[in-house]
């Protein structure tokens, strides 16, 4: 992977986690209200997933989307002002941290259900097959997702159809608290769909250059219109599941993990100088400073409002 | 032109004619064209018309994401107790993505369900359970009552930018009667005023109006003018023409083949208690099926059903000229 790319990928994951880390610290002064859950850890795969896509390409997220729909495209004030219930929230206020869209970059939804989403991407990609355009659907979900039927349907009838679709799953190992052998007897996500006979692939997630070269030997053959393809990141989420969790479920060699597992601190020591990553992480932390600025002169949304977008007219 | 055609026909002549006037609106099911003779796939096309495996919360995921891609989807999903098994989809997805999303999405799909198959379907075939659908903001409801309604309700769920439940009630399939050809579309949240009366208003929907008007026969033969207002969608529901009619009569008794308790009587008669109870001559009757699983057994059956003689006896007690139950 060259500089040049590095630095763009270093960029986004630093936007995603100066972002979050302030998202973190307003969550406890209740400037962000609501459920919160933070993907700190976890950035290389959405930088290295969404660098890929442009904006006519779909993608869906779940509930721990702040980092997909960044590195999307949504702009992270309009993101922040949304965690904060504002009027000029990229939802108007009205979805929050768990349902962020931004149709003008592609970022199609992020739905709380977990798994609740894996279908809807059949939607999509079934529309891009059927205007025979070279775009793709990418839907992001966790390995707790792989237990509920909806995967099950969702991944049959996309390998029936061979849709444009690729699968991302973060593997983080835990499935909200617990931890995945509690949940399945089956360790890889990547096997679990083994029989349906389409190209699938474990890699390290925190190793951005991998999961950027596994991802984008999918998408070459998914914009020609092949499919679909799953992609397994084993990730590691640094936080607990939701902002204000114990985390009584984890243990003390966690912290040493965490060392080794960081995908800012990996692809910073192989590819970075270290000026060039502080001058990075800086301007992340401006952008930030920005957004919160802006989120904070939004008013809340008008209560007149709260009827009118019920129905499209 | 009209020319008479079964209920049933009347559904899929509009999906059909739809499918003609749109290359967006696909359509797609469980047993849905089977073989390449069928007219669908003939017309439209195996990318149109498919097959699609007993996967219900795929097929209803599926069609949200199709909507928000810009395409059409009506969904055959034959039983609306089949519904359930994808509910997360269906009141979880589909209604509230838009307004999660501060309106940047719409959803135009249409759920295509029978409901209502009471002729020994039994417990998970028979179920008439719309009044569920109600308290999701965002999703439609229409209830055809008639042949031309069944043809003009669906081409407009179809040209609806809204998530739509479109309940075929299996009673009705083969009722014939008159439907224009071409183009036929009847708005929604427009009440049809089935039979004019000024002693006493039925609110009927569903196969139940065609009860309502054999019991307002009867009735006009004991000197009683009874005025029966078929809704066709509940979700919008056409409060207006019903308080309106409440105002002229006095009277109402509301007809439902759904259980009473969280039904559509229920949110009609809450609506006309609330605003117009000053209307009001004697307290508002409901005939609805009884809060029971319908049983099997066909005597059973019949039992737990509104019919025209339950609605008959309803309407003489609330113009208190027959005993009121106790």
């Amino acid at each position: 992977m060259d500089k040049d790319l590095a630095g763009a990928l270093l960029r986004t994951m630093w936007r995603i986690r100066c972002f979050e880390e302030r998202v973190a610290q307003l969550k406890r002064s209740l400037v962000v209200h609501g459920l919160i859950h933070l993907s700190i850890g976890g950035e290389g795969v959405a930088a290295a997933v969404c660098a890929q896509l442009r904006d006519d390409d779909a993608v869906y997220s779940g509930h721990r989307a702040h980092g997909h729909a960044i590195a999307k495209g949504a702009p992270v004030d309009r993101v922040m002002a949304e965690l904060m219930g504002r009027a000029d929230g990229i939802c108007q206020g009205l979805g929050g941290s768990m349902h962020l869209v931004d149709s003008e970059h592609g970022f199609m939804g992020a739905t709380g259900v977990v798994g609740g989403n894996l279908p809807l991407a059949l939607g999509t990609a079934l529309a891009q097959h059927l205007r025979g355009a070279d775009r793709v659907t990418v839907v992001f979900f966790g390995d707790g997702a792989v237990q509920a039927g909806h995967f099950n349907e969702t991944i049959n009838l996309a390998a029936l159809w061979r849709l444009p679709v690729i699968f991302v799953c973060e593997n983080n190992g835990f499935a909200e608290f617990t931890s995945r052998e509690e949940h399945s007897t089956i360790e890889r996500v990547s096997d679990v769909v083994a029989p349906y006979g389409f190209d699938r692939e474990t890699v390290n997630g925190s190793e951005v250059p991998a999961v950027y070269a596994a991802f984008g030997a999918f998408l070459k053959e998914a914009r020609a219109g092949r499919g679909p393809f799953l992609l397994e990141c084993l990730t590691y989420r640094r936080r607990g599941h939701y902002e204000g969790d114990q985390q009584k479920y984890r243990d003390a060699a966690a912290e040493v993990q965490w060392r080794e597992r960081d995908p800012i601190a990996r692809l910073t020591e192989s590819l970075i100088d270290a000026d060039t990553a502080a001058e990075i992480e800086r301007e992340a932390a401006a952008e930030v400073d920005a957004a919160v600025s802006f989120a904070r002169a939004s008013p809340f949304p008008d209560p007149a409002i709260v009827s009118d977008l019920v129905y499209a007219r | 032109m009209a020319r008479e055609i079964p209920y049933i026909a009347a559904v899929e002549e509009a999906v059909f004619e739809e499918m003609g006037r749109d290359d967006t609106v696909l359509f797609y099911g469980q047993d849905v064209a089977p073989s390449d003779d069928n007219r669908f796939v003939q017309a439209y096309g195996r990318d149109r018309v498919r097959v699609s495996p007993i996967s219900e919360t795929a097929e209803i995921g599926m069609a949200v994401g199709l909507g928000l891609a810009g395409y059409r989807p009506v969904v055959e999903l034959l039983m609306a107790e089949f519904m359930l098994v994808a509910m997360n989809q269906v009141v979880n997805e589909a209604p509230k993505l838009r307004y999660m999303s501060g309106g940047q999405v719409k959803v135009p799909v249409v759920f295509k369900a029978g409901y209502g198959f009471t002729a020994g379907w039994s417990g998970q075939h028979t179920g008439s359970i719309y009044g569920a659908f109600m308290g999701f903001p965002g999703l439609k409801i229409a209830l055809p009552s008639t042949p031309a309604d069944a043809k003009g309700l669906m081409t407009t769920a179809i040209r609806d930018d809204n998530p739509v439940c479109y309940l075929i009630n299996y009673l009705l399939v083969l009722e014939h009667g008159d439907v224009p050809e071409g183009e036929h579309a009847v708005p929604f949240g427009e009440a049809a005023i089935r039979r004019s009366g000024s002693d006493v208003t039925i609110v009927a929907t569903g196969w139940t109006v065609g009860r309502a008007l054999a019991a307002a026969e009867t009735l006009a033969g004991e000197g009683i003018q009874a005025e029966v207002i078929d809704p066709r969608t509940l979700n919008p529901l056409d409060t207006d023409t019903i308080l309106s009619s409440v105002a002229k009569t006095g009277r109402l008794v509301l007809v439902d083949q759904g259980t009473r308790h969280g039904g559509a009587s229920a949110v009609i008669a809450a609506e006309v208690a609330e605003h117009g109870f000053g209307s009001l001559k004697a307290p508002i009757a409901q005939v609805t099926a009884l809060d029971v699983t319908v049983p099997y057994s066909e005597p059973m059956e019949a039992f737990v059903l509104p019919n025209e003689e339950k609605i008959a006896v309803s309407v003489r007690q609330v113009l208190g000229e027959a005993p009121v139950a106790a």
